[in-house]
């Protein structure tokens, strides 16, 4: 039974891919969101989540290390699929790819986006504000990016959601399968707009 | 009828499980509800391709010749199926044939599907009812619920779900989806059900049920109308409870 660690990887996988990474994503848009309030209010906001007790013990294991992993086994997970759409172009096929996609386009971003701001703020004493994020996007081209990046994570979270959901055995009727499709869509739109209007906020 | 109206066919063959694959075209002489299997047959008595070159017959397999047996199945226009029942006039022409690569190709259409009963030895799919004395009846089955096993008994093991499944390739070491089912059929049966937990520890196990990623593409292509997604979505809850007892200790079985 102790020998069943693919099983075991694959649960782990999917476990931490909602909780927590998914659970942060969320967090951090919100947090995010408060600069379409203005300046002061998202400095307020970050300034709060820079100050949390425990913060480096908070960011290693809620953060950095179930990423980590999640990342690297999604990665194996996603080179160890042989992609047929042109030959079943049915939308749950495309959903899978799209899946595998935006979870490497979210990794190349996270890794460019966390190098210009954590890393900047931890080993170059940079301070994490919103003139810091307004430094960043203040070319047409890093804000495409960075919308592209955000709207990937998001769309990898919501349809993330529903496959957590037949992974673990919760949804099981095709109707309650497609139930879900409008559900985690719709949190994907709304958390798109989240997460857009905060970075657009910045530009 | 004036002209003599005839259909191509464009055969992706193979000599051996070695050599590399190559595409041969042939017309046939058009017949009303003429199925693909009919057309192969047409092949094997003239054998000379549409360009007048005389070659090797095409090699298939096939038995029942009505949809049970499986043996058939071949890639026609891109979507595996049985090629007995492919009827001509329905498909689009010209008509592709090949065979589903995700198995051993032994021969042109021929497949080895061995490693799907391999696999249904693996997950133990049959009620284990011999015994060196008489174990009397067994515990008897709800009408509506022999009704319901029924569809999921209807696998002919043909290997289409498995051709359809984007992680059933030579990458991953996953079993695919028709053995999965079966593992729900068998423990849905209340004899078969005495085996429960061990079918499900062996679809815990590598290459298990953990490596659908839920393209849902199986269910589409299963000619039988198997519910596979569901019956995977099923077998996740039922794992996750047995992981739940094996963890904390509770009634193993
Ligand atoms: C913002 C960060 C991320 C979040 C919130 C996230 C969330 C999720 C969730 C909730 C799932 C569903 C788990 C399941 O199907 O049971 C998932 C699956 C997956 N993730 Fe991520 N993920 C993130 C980053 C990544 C990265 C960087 C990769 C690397 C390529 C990745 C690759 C994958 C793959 C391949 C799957 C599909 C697994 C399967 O269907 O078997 N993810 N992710
Ligand atoms: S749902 Fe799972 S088993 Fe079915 S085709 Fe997709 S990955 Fe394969
Ligand atoms: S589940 Fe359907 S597609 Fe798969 S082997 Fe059985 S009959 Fe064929
Ligand atoms: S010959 Fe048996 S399914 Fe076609």
């Amino acid at each position: 039974m102790a020998a069943n660690r693919e099983f075991f990887n694959r649960k782990l996988h999917s476990l931490l891919g909602v909780i927590p990474v998914g659970a942060f994503l969320f967090v951090h848009l919100t947090v995010n969101f408060q600069a379409t309030k203005g300046e002061d209010a998202y400095n307020k906001a970050s300034e709060f989540m820079g100050n949390l007790p425990y913060l480096l013990f908070l960011e290693i294991f809620l953060i950095f290390l179930p990423l980590l992993f999640h990342a690297i086994y999604g990665i194996y997970v996603a080179f160890t699929a042989k992609n047929n759409v042109t030959q079943y172009s049915w939308f749950r096929n495309w959903m899978f790819l799209l899946q595998r996609l935006t979870g490497i386009i979210t990794l190349v971003y996270v890794a460019w986006h966390v190098w210009n701001t954590t890393i900047q703020a931890k080993f170059f004493n940079a301070e994490v504000n919103f003139d810091m994020m307004a430094n960043i996007v203040d070319n047409p081209v890093t804000l495409g990016l960075y919308i592209v990046g955000i709207v990937s994570a998001v769309f990898h979270l919501a349809n993330g959601l529903w496959s957590f959901c037949v992974s673990w055995g919760l949804t099981i009727t095709p109707k309650s399968q497609r139930v879900f499709t409008w559900i985690t869509m719709a949190i994907f739109v709304a958390l798109s707009y989240v997460g857009v209007t905060a970075i657009l906020a910045f530009a | 009828m004036a002209e003599k109206k005839t259909i191509r066919f464009i055969i992706t063959r193979q000599d051996n499980p070695n050599s590399a694959p190559y595409k041969e075209e042939f017309d046939i002489p058009y017949r009303p509800n003429l199925n693909v299997i009919a057309a192969l047959m047409e092949i094997r008595r003239n054998p000379v391709t549409a360009d007048g070159k005389k070659t090797t017959p095409v090699a298939w397999e096939m038995n029942c010749l009505e949809e049970v047996c499986g043996a058939c199945s071949m890639v026609i226009n891109g979507k595996p199926r049985q090629s007995c029942s492919a009827i001509v006039d329905q498909l689009e022409q010209p008509i592709r044939l090949e065979p589903m690569k995700t198995f051993p190709v032994v021969r042109d259409l021929i497949v080895d599907r061995s490693r799907m009963f391999d696999a249904l030895k693996k997950v133990k799919a049959w009620i284990p009812i011999d015994g060196s004395y008489d174990l009397g009846p067994g515990p008897r089955m709800p009408e509506v619920k022999r009704q319901w096993a029924y569809e999921l008994a209807k696998c002919m093991t043909c290997g289409c779900c498995l051709e359809a499944c984007p992680n059933v390739n030579d990458r991953s070491g996953f079993i695919g989806p028709a053995p999965l089912s079966q593992v729900r059929l068998f423990n849905a049966h209340p004899t078969g059900a005495m085996h429960k937990a061990e079918r499900l520890q062996t679809i815990m196990g590598d290459g298990g049920l953990a490596n659908c990623g839920n393209s849902q593409n199986c269910v589409q292509v299963c000619p039988k109308g198997i519910p596979l997604t569901t019956s995977i979505a099923a077998l996740n809850r039922d794992t996750t409870i047995q992981s739940f007892k094996n963890f904390f200790g509770s009634d193993k079985v």
